[in-house]
């Protein structure tokens, strides 16, 4: 078995390691959020819009309503990650699913899933999203859905083109002499030798759902019970003159997090499908 | 004549002997057709799920008491069952008449077709910068694979990649208005100067710096990065060994014999990419107060305008289908290889 050597390899590779740690830093924030500050993040604590470092207290200033920009920005650790991991999750699953069956069994079943398939990727997938969290009402699960439904296709195509693939092989053809039933033959024998190219896209589907949840918070359609980077963000807009920090402290942590995300599934890419890849 | 024996037995069998170009663009608009009855079928789900109706939009401003509602929901075919409801929505849609804004109180499409251009500038304007930008970025990374400029590049990509144009709009207000005063903040024209002729133009542009820019970067990284993988792909190929055994001069190479074929990734790549800068004009027109058809979704949203959220769902999906369409017949004439299936 390889597993070992590829983590080996993978922590070796240099875009890997770096953005691990990045992503480790993120994700222990989010973790440690309502330990290290059990008063939660709407709490006003100090004089509005008071610089970094002005009040030795409050490592990030405040907000312009007073609120602890660090408390903020811990918090929202939480709302990205979570938003982020589990609409990648549930657009991984789908994805799989309909790549998968559109794959193994092609003909016009596989003809009409990858057309549904590629309709889904014609629409313009933040706007999809606007429509469905601004009419059906902003929260966590509207988000979630909206982005899994936007991002399930660019899977679906992906897990396709590996089971067009791999069902060619010996190995599948000897499973279905042995008369394996098919479902056995997609889930224990495909999807497993089919799961480098889904890991690598998830990583980038987790950046990807940051994004767009960060973009609709930002438009003030994040959940509104929840402290999230966008929303941070959004609300400093209206005091990007006076004060900057504001904006642009939570910008980068969307930016870096993205960032780790992005080496992240790099360092995979190259682990994991090292024939996909030369320069 | 065996031949034609042959072809005449077959015909029947192939129910319709279309030459291979009608058969393709028959393909490719039922794909567009399917595209479209996504988004209806999409807009029509979502109206239902939708928390409030026409009439409690209607209602919402004036006093209205259960009775006048309940004879307004009748009068918009509200209480009809849902299939015939759908039927009504999808006939409507197919005479184009995408409804009434009672907000607006104009009809959904002239406010639409009055935005349409702002936005459509944005778009065509980003697509093609970034697409240049990026593929020039690409080209040269790939030619010095290895290097520090390739690193840096790299580096350059890595980091745009990761920025949302939220981030990167309010970053250039920032830097460029609020610090440095280059550029107007907002706004598509300075109204209070009644700018006329090249002045306007001049204008114009001005104000359209800054959102062009937040909206491209994103993309000039995925172009780098498509055109530099590509590029060094196609250097790999034999008939580029072949043009520089023949004495080409590396210039010559490098644009004429691969930039070529390394192009035809980055066409189907910007066709793919006006849906999603579409939904990045929606951010950066609301950023830059730019009056286009994208910020009209945002502002429906907050004004629980409906009939116009669905609206503009429709016209961009439109948009885009016909640009995709478009795509694919540029592509068949850039790649001969590709045969119109």
């Amino acid at each position: 078995m390889k597993p070992p050597s590829q983590i080996r390899r993978f922590l070796r590779h240099p875009s890997g390691a770096v953005g691990l740690a990045l992503l480790l830093f993120f994700v222990a924030m989010a973790l440690a959020a309502p330990y290290l500050f059990p008063q939660g993040p709407y709490k006003m604590v100090a004089r509005p819009m008071l610089w970094p470092g002005q009040n030795p207290d409050l490592l990030l200033g405040t907000d312009s309503l007073g609120r602890d920009l660090l408390v903020s920005v811990v918090y929202g650790a939480r709302v990205s990650l979570l938003v982020g991991l589990s609409a990648a999750l549930a657009s991984a699953i789908v994805g799989a699913a309909v790549g998968l069956v559109s794959g193994y069994f092609g003909g016009w079943i596989g003809d009409m899933l990858m057309r549904i398939t590629d309709a889904f990727q014609t629409l313009p997938s933040f706007l999809a999203a606007i429509l469905i969290v601004g009419l059906i009402g902003p929260s966590i699960g509207t988000i979630v859905t909206s982005i899994a439904l936007v991002s399930w296709p660019m899977v679906a195509r992906l897990v396709r083109a590996e089971v067009l693939r791999i069902k060619t092989l010996d190995f599948v053809q000897a499973c279905r002499i042995m008369g394996m039933p098919d479902w056995r033959i997609m889930l224990a024998e495909i999807l497993p030798n089919s799961l480098g190219p889904i890991i690598v896209a998830t990583s980038l589907l987790v950046a990807n759902a940051i994004i767009i949840e960060s973009g609709l918070s930002f438009l003030g359609l994040g959940d509104p019970n929840m402290m999230s980077w966008g929303g941070v963000i959004g609300n400093g807009r209206s005091a990007l003159r006076m004060a900057w920090y504001i904006t642009m402290i939570p910008a980068g942590a969307v930016v870096l997090t993205v960032l780790a995300l992005n080496l992240i599934g790099d360092a995979l890419n190259d682990v994991l499908n090292p024939r996909l890849r030369k320069g | 004549m065996s031949l034609t024996d042959t072809s005449a037995r077959r015909a029947p069998a192939a129910r319709l002997a279309l030459p291979p170009w009608a058969r393709f663009l028959l393909g490719r608009l039922g794909q567009a057709f399917l595209v479209m009855a996504l988004v209806v079928i999409g807009n029509f789900v979502i109206m239902q799920m939708a928390p409030g109706d026409l009439v409690t939009v209607i209602a919402g401003g004036a006093d209205m008491t259960q009775e006048q509602m309940a004879d307004l929901r009748a009068r918009f075919g509200l209480d009809l069952p849902l299939l015939v409801q759908f039927w009504n929505y999808v006939a409507q849609l197919l005479t184009f008449d995408l409804g009434y804004s009672y907000r607006m109180n104009a009809p959904v499409w002239e406010v639409l077709s009055a935005r349409l251009p702002t936005t459509a500038a944005l778009v065509v304007l980003s697509l093609l910068f970034s697409v240049t930008i990026g593929t020039v970025m690409g080209v040269v990374s790939a030619r010095r694979a290895g290097t520090l400029t390739d690193m840096g590049i790299n580096a350059v990509a890595l980091v745009l990649y990761a920025a949302p144009s939220f981030v990167v709009a309010m970053l250039l207000v920032l830097v460029f208005s609020v610090k440095l005063g280059w550029f107007p903040i907002a706004g598509l024209t300075t109204v209070s100067a009644g700018y006329t002729g090249w002045a306007l133009v001049k204008d114009m542009a001005a104000h359209l710096v800054m959102p062009v820019t937040a909206l491209c970067t994103f993309y000039v990284a995925i172009y780098a990065r498509l055109a530099r993988s590509t590029m060094l792909e196609v250097m790999d190929q034999d008939y580029v060994r072949t043009a520089r055994a023949k004495g080409l001069s590396e210039t010559r190479v490098i644009y004429v014999h691969t930039l070529r074929n390394a192009l035809l990734p980055i066409v189907t790549m910007a066709g793919l990419q006006v849906s999603t800068v579409l939904g990045g004009a929606v951010v950066v027109e609301t950023v830059f107060g730019l009056p286009g058809m994208a910020r009209t979704a945002y502002d429906a949203v907050f004004q629980r305008d409906t009939t116009m959220l669905l609206g503009v769902m429709f016209v961009s999906s439109l948009a885009i289908v016909i640009v995709n369409l478009a795509v694919d017949l540029l592509y068949t004439v850039l790649d001969p290889r590709v045969s119109l299936k």
